[in-house]
């Protein structure tokens, strides 16, 4: 009796998942300028809010330093605290 | 001694020479009280992600100085006092910050973001 087929109990990942990595730690960023809009909207989904880090790869570190630069640009009005259709 | 940086929003309807002489007043007040000035910037006038009182756009001012940390109280007493300024925000610098400060005014950072600035430095 040949097998016509193999057949995984799991199969296997057709498309590899990209490694995600902390921006900061690899680029040896230190210090987030909470004046820089353009950077922080990378942080910020469409409506102006944080994006988990589950989704942008940041470490916690970071992360923290990410939502107080946000948090201090929203005072600001460097970056809007609601909205509709941000980028 | 610490490094502090101020942002501080004055209302887009003063004249040219009514914002600056804001400026020049609360510069005569942070080096009359022993602050050394370290960099100032004017952004001029910018449109605001949300409107503060009722206004769309205001004038930014950023000022980087060092001082003795109890002039900050008085500092900011005087921003609230003065009814052309809609908003300020003072924050303490750590190294990163000042040494980010140091390495933006040399031209370190590029359009194309601090990836590339990382990449020679």
């Amino acid at each position: 009796m040949a097998k016509d087929q193999i057949q995984y109990v799991t199969p296997p990942k057709v498309a590899e998942n990209r490694k995600k990595y902390c921006r900061f730690k690899k680029n040896g960023i230190k210090y987030i300028d909470y004046k820089d809009a353009n950077f922080l909207g990378k942080f910020v989904n469409e409506q102006g809010k944080v994006l988990p880090r589950r989704i942008t790869g940041t470490s916690l570190k970071y992360q923290r330093k990410v939502a107080q630069a946000i948090k201090r640009a929203r005072h600001i009005a460097v970056l809007p605290y609601v909205t509709d259709g941000f980028k | 001694m610490n490094n502090f940086e101020t942002v501080v929003i004055l209302t887009p309807l003063l004249s040219d020479d009514a914002a600056k002489e804001v400026i020049t007043k609360f510069r005569t007040l942070l080096s009359d009280n022993g602050a050394e000035i370290i960099h100032e910037d004017s952004w001029g006038l910018k449109k605001l992600a949300y409107p503060i009182q009722k206004k769309s756009t205001g004038y930014y001012h950023v000022t980087e100085f060092k001082a003795p940390g109890e002039l900050i109280n008085k500092l900011e007493l005087e921003y609230k006092r003065d009814e052309r300024i809609m908003r300020f925000l003072t924050i303490r610098l750590d190294h990163d910050g000042v040494v980010y400060n140091e390495r933006k005014r040399n031209g370190a950072f590029s359009k194309k973001g601090k990836e590339k600035e990382a990449a020679n430095g």
